[in-house]
């Protein structure tokens, strides 16, 4: 599956680790909730590489906190692109636990589901088909204005027609 | 009714060009069926029996003459030539092809309406009273904040793929016309102490196969903190709501499983860490958004007309006025209400030719502004007194000045089996044979006001269980049988209806409904009684008694 970071295609620099199978030596690496969790201090001052740790859907991020400062990706999942959990996760990890890494969205993700992503936080997208990983630049272009704010940088509409009224109120 | 600006424009408009991009890649064969679905759901887009069912949102139930227009307009050009207005402030045109529809989006979109999220598992149209800024006694006009969680509702990147739909409904009156104790969120407006504006927030009612009234989970959220309440209840929901059984996945069934206190502490603490954060709104946004709606400016005029005075002595126009014309905040003026029930006629259709009339009507008499309510009739908000008599001629011209309101031919019904893959049953022709059963004005007038809602289905869009009288279609050994509940009803009081007993069968039905009238006439205490607060004194024994003595 394409890996979509930055608005661009790039080659993943992580491997997954599986649960029984031994740290590699160094590189960047991508661990199951459970491996993490069985040990998370060793894994997270690991110093021959990057750590990223898979957070599934169903288990409150606050479990994750401690430990922000030395993760470096955090892969949230969609098993299906109806189950909306994974939205809420993102807004926590970003807006309210401060978290700076990378945050991928992985499982069925579609194009159709980037803007809300964008906007939920994530950074990265595992993205399911070719063609949607193609037209992501195009795909993330289709809105300009939005109505609620997150903590992604855009601006909301309330925010545009508050700096409206203050514009408009200064020019008098 | 609510003006959009250039951010509303904008952003409906990006909406259709996505829309109509997802149609290509459908049509082309990119994107699969499953795939398609959300996203057509998302934009009101149901795969019918028949053909596709296009759902569009008339947010808390104002239209202007323009929009009514327009809408008329794809009924006809897309359509059939007519549409059906549903108990949720939509309308829904049932023969729609899909390679149309986004040009039928986006000529609506030109007039500033639209058809997001009035399907799926996301937030839902927010519905309101369809009287708002117009009734006597009102505390404030509650289509402001109506319009402000709209906004906030419509494309919200975190919740757009809930556990299941979810529908916020408001009200500022004491008498509730928008039956917000069976949404999911249900807000009360009303003054503190300091006399601000707040709500008090009721959550977890819903009908369907497991159907509840909602409960009260605070008292008081103040205005400016109302978005970041709905968040962090949306929030708790979003996480832990079921998600393993569709039929358990409504917030009813997570504040019941939770119950309402421990569900009440969960919100708390998340809307401590969020309200006083980019949610957080004051009065200049309130006002902001308060300058878009239109008010008119309403004449002096005298309370009582000669033209009123004159046209009383014509009882076709009274039987229509007395039950027709209701009472204005403005002196001079009334709120008409325009039956969609006509005898023999499908609850909530209007033809296109209807729709263009009605508009030309509201232009002439109401400030070009037309209401829809969640009784599928629709409403005239401003007109003057002294038109009454030259309205009420020109409405029954087209057919529109059926005298019903609120009496037992005024049915609210599901589109059933005639239309809906999900229905076991009809709905219609057993609600157009009920009013035929009761053509006779002069007998419906004695009975008074009687609330009958049918649904063909357990999802209870029909709203049977707040139904005076309640019929739901059920299935046995493939045969529509119906249910019957009495004592049910959807305001301020709302309580679900109680059993009668075993479901008859399809060509039963309207005799039943004879029978049950029939015992309240002759059990009830006095004319003024009405049918529901009979049912309330003496239970629902006599009825069942009647009904079932000769089945």
């Amino acid at each position: 599956m394409p890996l979509v970071k930055g608005g661009h295609i790039i080659a993943d620099e992580f491997v997954r680790v599986s649960d029984d199978a031994e740290l590699p030596a160094q590189g960047a690496i991508l661990v199951s909730e459970a491996r993490f969790l069985a040990g998370p201090d060793a894994l997270a001052s690991r110093s021959s590489g990057k750590l990223g740790v898979i957070w599934p859907n169903n288990r409150d991020v606050d479990d994750l906190v401690p430990y922000l400062g030395r993760i470096a990706l955090i892969a949230l999942v969609f098993p299906s692109f109806r189950d909306g959990r994974a939205y809420t996760q993102a807004r926590l990890l970003r807006e309210r636990h401060g978290y700076r890494g990378e945050l991928r969205a992985t499982g069925q993700v579609l194009r159709d589901q980037f803007v809300f992503m964008l906007r939920a936080g994530f950074d990265a997208f595992d993205v399911k088909k070719q063609a949607d990983a193609d037209a992501f630049a195009e795909t993330v272009k289709r809105y300009s204005v939005f109505y609620q704010p997150t903590g992604d940088g855009r601006l909301s509409a309330l925010h545009q027609r508050l700096q409206l009224r203050h514009s408009e109120s200064a020019g008098l | 009714m609510y003006a959009y600006d250039e951010i509303d424009r904008t952003l409906v408009n990006e909406r259709v060009a996505e829309f109509r991009d997802q149609v290509k890649r459908r049509l082309s064969g990119e994107l699969s069926e499953d795939e398609f679905k959300m996203l057509r759901l998302q934009n009101g887009v149901y795969l019918q029996l028949h053909a596709y069912m296009y759902r569009i949102a008339i947010p808390y139930g104002t239209l202007s003459s323009d929009q009514l227009r327009r809408l008329a307009h794809v009924a006809r050009r897309y359509d059939r030539g007519y549409g059906h207005f549903t108990t949720r402030q939509n309308i829904q045109f049932n023969w729609i092809k899909l390679a149309e529809l986004p040009d039928a989006m986006a000529d609506l979109a030109e007039v500033g309406i639209q058809s997001m999220q009035t399907s799926g598992n996301n937030m839902r149209n927010v519905t309101s009273d369809q009287w708002a800024g117009v009734a006597p006694g009102e505390i404030e006009d509650p289509r402001i904040w109506a319009e402000l969680l709209r906004q906030f509702t419509t494309l919200h990147p975190e919740f757009s793929f809930l556990p299941r739909k979810f529908k916020i409904a408001i009200t500022a009156s004491d008498h509730d016309r928008a039956a917000i104790k069976i949404h999911d969120i249900g807000l009360r407006l009303l003054k503190n102490e300091q006399g601000e504006t707040g709500f008090e927030v009721l959550v977890g009612g819903g009908l369907g196969r497991s159907p509840f009234i909602a409960k009260t989970i605070k008292p008081f959220v103040h205005g400016h903190d109302i978005l970041s309440y709905v968040e962090a209840i949306l929030r708790v929901y979003n996480q832990y709501g079921r998600r393993d059984n569709i039929y358990k996945a409504r917030i009813k069934i997570l504040v019941h499983e939770l119950g309402i206190e421990k569900f009440a502490a969960e919100v708390e603490e998340e809307w401590l860490q969020i309200r006083d954060g980019a949610l957080k709104i004051d009065d200049g946004v309130v006002e902001d958004i308060r300058s878009r709606f239109f008010y008119p400016a309403y004449e002096t005029l005298p309370a009582m007309p000669d033209e009123l005075k004159q046209a009383a002595h014509d009882p076709k126009f009274e039987a229509w006025r007395k039950n027709s014309v209701f009472a204005h905040k403005v002196q001079g003026h009334a709120i008409v209400v325009v039956s969609l029930k006509p005898v023999g006629g499908p609850p909530g259709d209007a033809t296109a030719d209807q729709m263009d009339a009605l508009a030309d009507i509201a232009d002439t008499y109401s400030f070009g502004e037309i209401r829809v309510g969640h009784e599928q009739n629709l409403a005239l908000p401003h007109v003057r007194k002294s038109d009454l008599p030259k309205l009420w001629k020109a409405l029954d011209a087209i057919g529109l000045a059926i005298p019903n309101v609120n009496l037992v031919s005024d049915i609210i019904a599901c589109p059933g089996l005639d239309y809906c893959s999900l229905a076991n049953a009809r709905s219609i022709p057993i609600a157009q044979e009920i009013t035929r059963r009761f053509a006779n004005h002069d007998t419906a007038n004695l009975i008074g006001r009687l609330h009958i809602n049918i649904s063909g289905c357990i999802n209870a869009c029909g709203h049977h269980h707040v139904g005076h009288i309640g019929i739901l279609g059920v299935e046995k050994n493939d045969e529509e049988f119906y249910q019957i509940t009495i004592g049910g009803r959807a305001d301020e009081g709302a309580v679900l209806g109680t059993l009668i007993g075993p479901a008859v069968p399809y060509g039963e039905v309207a005799d039943v409904v004879e029978d049950i009238v029939e015992a309240y006439l002759a059990l009830r205490a006095h004319p003024e009684e009405l049918f529901v607060d009979t049912v309330k004194r003496l239970g629902v024994e006599p009825f069942k008694e009647r009904v079932y003595a000769t089945r």
